[in-house]
């Protein structure tokens, strides 16, 4: 059994081999640009719009809504890469359930490459902020000698970010293809929406965790709004 | 007892351990976790949006130490790296 769809080769280039990762992470990405081209095309103001052009309002004013109640800021310069982030690994999550479908975040490169944009979104966002005195200033809050337990801090949490969605994922992956094995039909059906269900969560968590480590490198350490649902790790 | 059987011996005696000790800190930790955001819902029921996102983000910061442990156990079982060098050595 193969733990991650990397392993599995559908074409062989020679010194490039593309792997199911590959193939459906450019496919979730293909489905997403398409589908939000597709609907914004026709764009209508007035008070009749088209029922995808509805959708993608709910989704869009959804993330602007959760972003600002977790950043008490405004959302429109987190909403592109949070909202990304959310899409993809919501997408490609929730196509598990089609027959053939390895979920890209099934593969700890692609979870890993999300985490490291995190990772390095989280500078980027507090030195366009507050300016890279600041932000640099932060490593040595508490005291200077807190500074090797700031950046190890730093780096843990990319990598609990990866591994945890790789976990979720791959586990829900190996439980059904385990279970086919031994109780087939019914009990898979049960595992898998409890997967979907996981997926969906797992995106959201991702998303929020991003959103978080953001706003607490970003907001000003005054701490007049020192928020308290801002989990460390 | 060869080395290749010694191998898939310890990897599975392992690979169940580590998932049912590994078990039992988050099992009991979500369950706090759960208590408190009840009761918590229950004195305040205006905040129970709040105190639902928090909830379920600290049950995944919680869960995550059982799925690093399911991580492992899965690498043992299905991707071991000493099972693949052991299987080389007794081919070559």
């Amino acid at each position: 059994m193969d733990i991650t769809p990397d392993a599995i080769v559908l074409v062989d280039l020679g010194p490039l081999a593309i792997n199911a990762t590959i193939a459906f992470t450019w496919l979730v990405m293909l489905f997403l640009t398409l589908a939000s081209w597709l609907v914004t095309r026709r764009l209508s103001d007035d008070a009749k719009l088209s029922r995808f052009q509805n959708l993608l309002e709910v989704v869009v004013f959804g993330m602007r809504d959760q972003i600002r109640d977790v950043a008490r800021a405004d959302p429109g310069r987190y909403l592109p890469f949070i909202g990304t982030l959310f899409l993809f690994i919501v997408t490609s999550n929730i196509l598990a359930m089609v027959p053939g479908f390895r979920p890209p975040t099934g593969s700890l490169s692609t979870t890993t490459a999300l985490a490291i944009c995190v990772f390095v979104a989280v500078p980027l966002y507090a030195i366009l902020e507050s300016g890279p005195r600041a932000y640099l200033a932060k490593y040595l809050q508490p005291t200077v000698f807190m500074l090797p337990f700031n950046i190890i801090g730093e780096i843990s949490r990319t990598i609990a970010l990866a591994v945890r969605l790789y976990g979720n994922v791959m586990s829900g992956t190996v439980i059904v293809a385990i279970l086919i094995g031994v109780a087939p039909f019914f009990f898979p059906v049960l595992m898998q929406l409890l997967g979907l269900l996981t997926g969906v969560i797992q995106a959201y968590i991702f998303a929020v965790l991003a959103m978080v480590y953001i706003a607490s490198a970003t907001r000003s350490h005054t701490g007049d709004d020192a928020s308290p649902d801002e989990p460390q790790t | 007892m060869d080395s290749l059987a010694l191998v898939a011996a310890v990897s599975i005696f392992t690979a169940g351990t580590t998932i049912a000790i590994g078990a039992i800190g988050p099992a009991l930790g979500e369950g706090r976790a759960a208590a408190q955001a009840l009761s918590a819902i229950a004195q305040q029921p205006d905040e129970a949006n709040r105190i639902t996102r928090t909830l379920f983000v600290s049950l995944a910061m919680i869960e995550s130490t059982a799925i690093y442990c399911f991580v492992i156990s899965m690498i043992l079982l299905f991707a071991n790296p000493f099972w693949q060098h052991f299987l080389s050595a007794a081919d070559g």
